[in-house]
């Protein structure tokens, strides 16, 4: 909740547990926000000081745990180092890459009484980041995207925290580079431009996937080559020179060799870049790359929309979704197929209103997540986005948000299966399922047992009536979707193929599969 | 590019001067461990200033494993200051501890003029074993172990390389 607090509102979120069973349930959620790199305060209880080491009743050695899932973590030992160690947690978490940092505190530091200085101006000096991109690096940059045919713009979560979606969207336009994103990065541009490509990485649209091989200058910001994104990392863009922009100089040359590496800010290094194109930049009316982005737009449709025979199909419904919610609707996921089906087909308009659980891939993160997000955007509609499966892992929640009047909306695309991992056991274990068909409770009844709306609906016409009504609910209104437990997530790279070996959908899949059963038939005849 | 990068493993040593506070080892050992590298020596100390130490830590990697290890360990709050030190231009040292059998007089007038040749000293000796103390670079020290060996070795410890920057 903290930290989808934190993703929309761009402040730290503050969780707090007590001690040793407490502190040990925050670790799922630190780690999310590590990953994610999501400014996030945990504060845990502990054991009184004399009884640290002793194997005390809850205790737990969160310092050691957490060490690395978080940027820091403090354990003041008396109560007048707590307010330097609260004021450094917040710079901490808030400098550079943002990030989690805990601070336990032992029982009788809580109850210690002192007269304590809470002095203002405590900065912490050794927090110093190259905000300022270098300008010779900047100049190559300029150079190779000046001379570039094909460039092309990977933005990652990085544009996010830096609030550079101005910058990103003045240099796209100018340079007339297609953009796409990273899972993080959804929402950094606004996904109805014509420049946006959608989503890059193992479950990427079409277009980016296919025209990102094609760049022959690639600019990734502010995102880190991650494996979901990249697919195998040795066959992506192999060609193509690659200008890398992080504010962490640890994440440049980590997984992939670039050719241009910047440390900076997304924001500062991308108006620099601007700059430097904007003085000697000569227009090219006709472009061969902007006419090649359209022909694969066009493919892309051609196969998509040919592929949609059933009312009630994922892509369907959060098109459907897309249409009745407002531009500025926060919508958080959940992990699976839910998520990537909103990767594809839910388009975020503006930056900070996607919010998902993308390095760690949480389950259960989309509920919580929404809960936060309404409460740092109380006026602004907010939808989780959920499958079955990830539902059940926090929707204890319910509670939380009737009790607390935080109304959400959650769309449960119920298959009754944890259907990402029955999509692979689909397609590459020859449809052996094996601990992914789940017998659900009736979404409807749990949702007024707590004191919510539940809904089900069996149609777009009753989806759409239902999200009307859920609108104006002054609770929270669970929507329940049946979907069909046979759908499966398109486009799809097959994990450690490259980005090339992309699967478009299910003709093409079972078609593969057809002529892999032969060949098998084969061998045993 | 990517040619010129040397893919070769080699032996590099890391200075890093970090906060003398309780917990900072472990940050950095767990660092190595998460990112998987291999800490082949590592040494602690105090330093000049009462408020820092001082960690010197050889390990074995390519160029790219070693620059990301100390791009990773410069995050790391508690870290001041981290170099990367040119073995030509830097002061190595390291000690051991070598408790050798010596039964017999033949030996004990061998293992002393090796330890002479050594610049080592004779730090304790009982009826059947001497200790010696050497000083110096790991390869000296390499050099003494191969050595002394022939005599049997009963027990042994080094400290683990440390190292400072010649010059100002």
């Amino acid at each position: 909740m903290a930290d989808g607090y934190a993703r929309v509102s761009g402040r730290p979120g503050v969780c707090i547990a007590t001690s040793g069973p407490g502190a040990t349930n925050l670790v799922t959620g630190i780690a999310t926000a590590y990953m994610d790199s999501s400014p996030l305060i945990a504060i845990t209880g502990q054991v009184a000081k004399a009884a640290i080491g002793k194997d005390a009743f809850q205790e737990a050695d969160i310092i050691g745990i957490t060490t690395s899932i978080t940027k820091y973590n403090f354990q003041p030992r008396t109560c007048s180092e707590i307010p330097n160690v609260v004021k450094m947690a917040f710079q901490i978490a808030t400098s550079g890459r943002f990030g989690p940092v805990l601070i336990d505190l032992p029982r009788d530091v809580q109850t210690e009484v002192n007269e304590i200085i809470f002095s203002d101006n405590i900065i912490f000096s050794r927090l110093k980041y190259n905000m300022i991109p270098h300008p010779l690096q900047v100049e190559k940059a300029v150079n190779l995207l000046l001379n570039a045919e094909r460039p092309f713009i990977l933005a990652g979560g990085g544009v996010i925290a830096s609030n550079a979606s101005q910058q990103l969207l003045a240099l796209a336009e100018l340079i007339m580079a297609p953009v796409a994103t990273t899972l993080m990065g959804k929402g950094c541009f606004p996904e109805n431009h014509p420049l946006s490509l959608g989503v890059v990485g193992m479950h990427g649209s079409y277009e980016a996937n296919k025209l990102i091989l094609e760049a022959d200058v690639l600019l990734a910001v502010g995102c880190r080559f991650s494996d979901r994104t990249t697919c195998n990392v040795s066959e992506f863009c192999p060609d193509a020179k690659i200008i890398h922009v992080d504010l962490d100089a640890s994440e440049i040359g980590k997984n992939r060799k670039v050719d241009v590496p910047i440390v900076g800010d997304a924001g500062e290094t991308l108006s620099k870049i601007y700059d430097g194109v904007v003085k000697r930049l000569c227009r090219k009316e006709e472009s061969v790359w902007l006419n090649r982005i359209e022909e694969i737009k066009r493919e892309s449709e051609n196969i998509y929309s040919s592929i949609q025979e059933n009312n009630l199909t994922p892509i369907k419904i959060l098109k459907e979704l897309r249409e009745i919610l407002p531009n500025d609707t926060i919508v958080t996921t959940e992990v699976g197929q839910n998520q990537m089906w909103a990767s594809l087909y839910f388009k975020a308009l503006k930056p900070r209103t996607f919010i998902t659980s993308g390095g760690l891939g949480t389950m259960g993160f989309g509920f919580p997540a929404s809960l936060g997000a309404k409460v740092a955007k109380p006026d602004t509609p907010v939808l989780d986005i959920a499958g079955d499966g990830s539902f059940m892992m926090t929707s204890n929640m319910l509670v939380t948000s009737v009790n607390e009047n935080i109304p959400v909306m959650v769309v449960i695309l119920n298959n009754s299966m944890l259907g990402m991992v029955a999509q692979w056991q689909r397609l590459f274990y020859n449809r052996r399922y094996s601990a992914v068909k789940l017998v659900n409770p009736d979404f409807i009844k749990i949702s007024e047992a707590c004191g919510a709306i539940g809904i089900r609906v069996g149609s777009l016409e009753e989806l759409r009536s239902a999200i009307g009504q859920a609108l104006k609910n002054e609770v929270t209104t669970v929507i329940d979707i049946p979907i069909s437990p046979e759908e499966d997530v398109f486009p799809m790279v097959p994990p450690g193929k490259g980005l090339k070996e992309m699967i478009y959908n299910a003709l093409k899949t079972s078609s593969i599969l057809a002529k892999k059963s032969e060949r098998l038939k084969e061998m045993i005849d | 590019m990517s040619n010129s990068v040397n893919n070769k493993e080699d032996n590099y040593i890391v200075s890093i001067l970090v906060e003398n506070k309780p917990g900072v080892l472990y940050r950095i050992s767990n660092l190595f461990r998460r990112r998987n590298f291999n800490i082949e020596s590592i040494s602690v100390g105090p330093t000049e200033k009462k408020e820092f130490s001082r960690m010197t830590i050889t390990l074995n990697g390519d160029d790219a494993t070693v620059e990301q290890l100390v791009k990773q360990l410069a995050k790391i709050i508690d870290v001041v200051k981290i170099s990367l030190l040119n073995p030509r231009n830097t002061i190595l040292r390291e000690l051991a501890l070598i408790k050798l059998y010596a039964k017999d007089s033949r030996a004990r007038s061998d293992i002393l003029n090796y330890a002479q040749i050594f610049k080592g000293k004779i730090v304790d000796t009982t009826e059947d074993a001497m200790t010696i103390e050497v000083v110096g670079t790991p390869e000296k020290i390499n050099a003494f172990i191969k050595i002394a060996s022939s005599f049997g070795i009963k027990e042994m410890v080094r400290t683990g390389l440390t190292a400072l920057e010649r010059g100002g």
